[in-house]
Order: C-alpha cells, then sequence, then structure tokens
C-alpha cells in the first residue's frame, strides 16, 4: 500500500478558476424559499457535443469546488487531485468533470456565512435549515444550466456519497451511473454523536455568540476541536501508529499540557489550518444535513429503487470504522433486490475514512474501467490479456 | 474468443445456458466463465467473488461483481432472482455447503455445480499404493495448502441429490481434454451438474 505521489505538474488539469452560477427562487425541501443563491464551481475537460461525458464530482463535508488544479499564484492542487486529470481515473480527456461546493458551505456557495439580502448582514442562524436533497436539488440547477440531459456519472465519497445516493433517488433518469465511496444510506447513531460532540464544541465557544459572530472574532477554538474530533474519526489505529507512534515532538518541553506527542501536535495543527478556511456555522448546518440525511426518504432504499436503470459501483476500505464497509453493504443489498446493476469492492485499506483520498491506484483500477464501460455503453470489454 | 480455446469445464456449462438469461457465478475468480457466458451467449452476469485482486481483473473485464464470501453474499437475494445459479469449482471451498446449494436453489431457477472429482482413479492409485492424499490436476494442493474445505466424489454428490430430492436435469463429466461418459467416477477428474429443486 502507498501514498500515490501528487504531482501537480504533470497530468493536471493545470491553472484553473472557481466561477460562479446564481439563480434566484430556491425552494428549499422544508418549504422554505432561498434567493439568490449562488454555486461555487469549478470544471474540467471539456463537453463533447452530444454532451454526455459530464461526471458530476460531490465533496465531503469539509471539501469544496476545487477538486483539481491549481489556482492561479497558488500551489494547493484540488482535494481530489490525484483522481481528476488527463490520464487519470476521472480523465479530463474524455471527459467533462463538475465539482460545485455545497449550498450551505462557506467557500464561494451560498451558506450562513453569506449576506442575507434582506438585512445586508450574514445569515448566521437565520440561514435556513439545509437538507443533502436540497444541496442535490441545487446541483440539478447547474447541471441544467450546461444543458446537460443526462450524466455520465455522479461520484463521492463521505458527505459526497451521501449526495450521490440522493441523486439516484430523486433524479434516477438523469444519470446513467453512480459511485458512492465510503458512505452510508443514512447515519448510525455512532456517527450522530460524533457529529454532536463537534457541534457542541463550537457552540460552547464563547465567540460564537449564537453564530453572530461575523463582525467580531470566529469561534475558533470551538471549530478547532470539532475539527480534531473530525480528524480521529477519519483515521485509524493503525494509520496513527504508523503516522506518528508515540514520538515525542522535538521541542517538547516539560511544561504541562502541552503538545508533547506527535500526534497533539498534528491535531492541533489540522485545527488551527481548519479555522482559518473554513465557517463555523457552515460546519454546524452541514453535519446537521448529514445526520438527517436518509437516501431513501423513510421508505426502504430497495423500494426507492425499483425499476431504476443506473449501474453502480460502490466501494469501501477495510479499516474505515467511521462510515464501516457493512453500510457499503446495505446499499449493495438494496441493489441487489432492487436489481440494480452494480459492483462492489472492499479495498483493504489501512487508512481508515481518509482511505478514499489516498488509495488511489486501487480506486483508478476500478473507476477507470467501470467509467469506460457506462461511457462506451458495452456489456463486458472486447478483448482482454487471458 | 476462439471457441477452442475455451476450457472444457466452461464449453460445457456454456452450453448448459439458455441465451440470453441471468446469472449469479457463485466463487467467480477473475470472471473467465462469465465473461464467456456474456460474450457467447449474450447473457445478464453477476459474479460474488471474495479475493481482492480477482475483484479489479473482473472490473477491467467489465463484469458487474460482488467483492464478499458466498455464504453471506447469497441469503440477500429474493427468489427466483436469477436464471442460473453458478457454482463451478468452488462448492469444495464453501464452509456450509448444505446451506448454500439450498440458497442457491432458491435464489436460481437452475443451479448448474461443477466441482473435482476425489474418486479419479488416479486419485485412488495415490491413495492406494503411496498412502498419500493426493495431488493431481484435477486437486493441485498438498494437503497443507489446500483451499478445499470438502473432498467429494461424483458419486457423493449423486447421493446427495437423491437424499435432498433435489432434481438432475443433466450430468456431464470431463477429464482435461475431452468429456467422459464410460465409469464417470473412475475415469472423470471433475463433473458438472445442472440441478433445480
Amino acid at each position: 500500500m502507498r501514498v500515490e505521489k501528487r504531482d501537480s505538474h504533470e497530468n493536471s488539469v493545470g491553472v484553473v478558476r472557481t466561477r460562479y452560477f446564481t439563480f434566484s427562487g430556491f425552494k428549499l425541501e422544508s418549504g422554505e424559499e432561498l434567493s439568490p443563491v449562488v454555486l461555487a464551481y469549478e470544471a474540467y475537460g471539456a463537453l463533447n457535443e452530444k454532451r454526455s461525458n459530464a461526471i458530476l464530482i460531490l465533496h465531503a463535508l469539509s471539501g469544496d469546488a476545487h477538486a483539481a488544479g491549481v489556482h492561479k499564484r497558488e500551489n494547493n492542487p484540488g482535494w481530489w487531485d490525484s483522481m481528476i486529470g488527463p490520464g487519470k481515473a476521472f480523465d479530463t480527456n474524455k471527459y467533462f468533470i463538475i465539482c460545485s461546493n455545497v449550498l450551505g458551505g462557506c467557500k464561494g456557495s451560498t451558506g450562513p456565512s453569506s449576506l442575507n439580502p434582506k438585512t445586508g448582514k450574514s445569515y448566521g442562524l437565520d440561514f435556513p435549515v439545509v437538507s443533502i436533497g436540497d444541496m442535490v436539488n441545487a446541483q440539478k440547477r447547474l447541471i441544467d444550466h450546461f444543458g446537460i440531459e443526462k450524466l455520465l456519472s455522479v461520484v463521492g465519497g463521505s458527505m459526497g456519497g451521501m449526495q450521490v445516493l440522493s441523486w439516484l433517488v430523486k433524479y434516477p433518469d438523469k444519470i446513467n451511473s453512480i459511485i458512492p465511496i465510503a458512505t452510508a444510506i443514512k447515519h448510525s447513531p455512532q456517527q450522530i454523536a460524533f457529529d454532536e460532540v463537534g457541534r457542541q464544541a463550537i457552540m460552547a465557544d464563547p465567540d460564537w455568540k449564537s453564530g453572530n459572530y461575523y463582525e467580531g472574532l470566529p469561534p475558533s477554538r470551538g471549530l478547532s476541536i470539532a475539527r480534531m474530533i473530525g480528524h480521529i474519526t477519519y483515521m485509524s489505529d493503525a494509520s496513527m501508529a504508523e503516522k506518528f507512534g508515540r514520538q515525542k515532538k522535538n521541542n517538547a518541553q516539560n511544561y504541562k499540557f502541552t503538545a508533547d506527542f506527535e500526534v497533539e501536535g498534528y491535531l492541533r495543527y489540522r485545527g488551527d489550518n481548519f479555522v482559518k478556511r473554513f465557517d463555523a456555522n457552515s460546519y454546524l448546518y452541514i453535519t446537521k444535513a448529514m445526520d438527517n440525511f436518509d437516501a431513501s426518504e423513510g421508505k426502504s432504499l430497495q423500494e426507492a429503487l425499483a425499476g431504476v436503470k443506473v449501474k453502480a459501483l460502490v466501494i469501501a476500505f477495510k479499516s474505515d470504522w467511521l462510515y464501516p464497509a457493512y453500510q457499503s453493504k446495505e446499499i449493495v443489498k438494496a441493489f441487489k433486490l432492487s436489481g440494480v446493476e452494480a459492483t462492489y469492492c472492499e479495498i483493504d485499506s489501512t487508512y481508515g475514512h481518509d482511505a478514499f483520498l489516498l488509495e488511489v491506484k486501487e480506486e483508478t483500477n476500478l473507476i477507470s474501467h467501470f467509467l469506460k464501460k457506462v461511457f462506451y455503453k458495452y456489456e463486458v470489454t472486447d478483448n482482454y490479456e487471458i | 474468443m476462439r471457441y477452442e480455446y475455451i476450457r472444457l469445464d466452461h464449453r460445457l456449462i456454456l452450453e448448459l445456458v439458455n441465451p440470453r438469461s441471468s446469472i449469479l457465478d457463485l466463487g467467480c475468480g477473475t470472471g473467465e466463465l462469465l465473461y464467456t457466458l456474456i460474450k457467447e451467449k449474450n447473457v445478464h452476469g453477476q459474479g460474488i467473488e471474495i479475493d481482492e485482486q480477482a475483484i479489479y481483473k473482473c472490473v477491467k473485464k467489465g463484469l458487474n461483481v460482488f467483492h464478499g464470501d458466498i455464504d453471506s453474499g447469497l441469503a440477500e437475494y429474493k427468489d427466483k432472482s436469477f436464471d442460473y445459479v453458478i457454482l463451478n469449482q468452488s462448492l469444495q471451498q464453501i464452509r456450509h455447503v448444505d446451506k448454500v446449494l439450498q440458497d442457491a436453489l432458491r435464489v436460481g431457477k437452475k443451479v448448474i455445480v461443477g466441482f473435482p472429482n476425489f474418486a479419479h482413479y488416479k486419485s485412488r492409485l495415490q491413495i492406494f499404493f503411496q498412502g498419500r492424499t493426493p495431488v493431481t490436476g484435477a486437486l493441485p494442493y498438498h494437503w497443507y495448502e489446500t483451499p478445499n474445505l470438502h473432498f467429494l466424489s461424483i458419486s457423493d454428490f449423486v447421493t446427495y441429490c437423491r437424499s435432498k430430492k433435489i432434481n438432475i436435469e443433466k450430468s456431464l463429466y470431463l477429464n482435461e481434454k475431452r468429456t467422459i461418459t464410460l465409469l464417470p467416477n473412475l475415469f472423470a477428474q471433475a463433473g458438472v451438474f445442472l440441478v433445480s429443486e
């Protein structure tokens, strides 16, 4: 097992920029209306004449529209740069890739930190409750804007996978295939519990001020702790042991309760970094949307999928204890019972939930061949080496 | 694919299935049989396989396959979900053979079972003259490394079907190169059975 080297020059989509799509009169599942709505998005590759090569990539809790390439004068490759580009799993020579920041987010799309047109101030907690279904409905508007009748595939890990399942249930006629990765039909009590601790950490921060912090200091300590908890759940016992061991930091001094161990320093660093790029209220809204999510909307998933003609590739990871493989198997079971054509692979990884960002070689193996099959519409490949 | 290049047991199975039928291949390995069936008979195929590396090879061929063990992968299906459930060279490696066979008969309208014949004369000779567990073309593993959990003969399987009132619709016997009709329990290295409830 290895982490592929990230090479931002070779096989990269190059310099990219985030674009913005604005629409109005957006009805939320709660019945409330949100207007205007902005979706930040990026797109790579070229849409073909038939508009049949478009793939929608859906990001996880803390992700954004910047999935591949680099921004001008910056060095940060997109969050799935190892998978998107010429010759990669999502081959931009063949496919047109779209990734948008979710509704409720804080990286360019409308969310609690956006200006409320009624008050001229940030929404804060006046921002309406949004659901995974709302995120998907907003993405549908973006896809319509591109004039895309039917997506070749919708793909995502973790919360991105939830959006994939929501697309499947809401718009089965608008997609040819789905790739849900390390995800669940709905959150288990354990997953809700971790999210709740994160939310409580934010709300316990005196700087949170019931969400009205945009003119003062943000609740950095609370958000940082929420992120630290998150990172623990994204890794595995084995990956932590391998990465940190019980190694102490070089400059460890004997003050009480300083970050002596490498792992402590790592978590603090991750937490501190996160608060620079993420809005605490968005964290509250988005984690709540995940907890409330139920792909089948109360019914059993196989009932919701009766007659659906979509091909599926379901991927899980052995050491992922936040979204354990049994949750992916529940998705597969619903496909078996409803007759959805599917493939399932449980990749033997030690990276925990983070594996969906790291197991590039294995995912590429599965995804590139699966997409080819869907794109060229064949039952099996013509030839293979015997 | 040139027909004569297809493995003999696969060729026999190919002739047992109707074109455009639906097939579940339990323990499909790298998917060669399933691939052949789809290519030659336009069947609709699904595989189940435990080995991760084999899954990658199946996906590369364009096959639909579920990563998992046969015992639990089968139970989730509704009755008569497939025209055929195939257990080729996997029966002897399943822990709960009886349970899986009953489930296969429930999930499939018909079941195709192929397995190595432990009572082939070469095995008998090795046991008799050397007093050792046989290692033959059809049973290539030493006792300490074999994935096989069960060792059965053609007669064993026929007796089993009779006792469980499983209907044997067709039975075919083969060695490496050709089919066998004379004294199969002695001269066949493998048997392929088409059975139903």
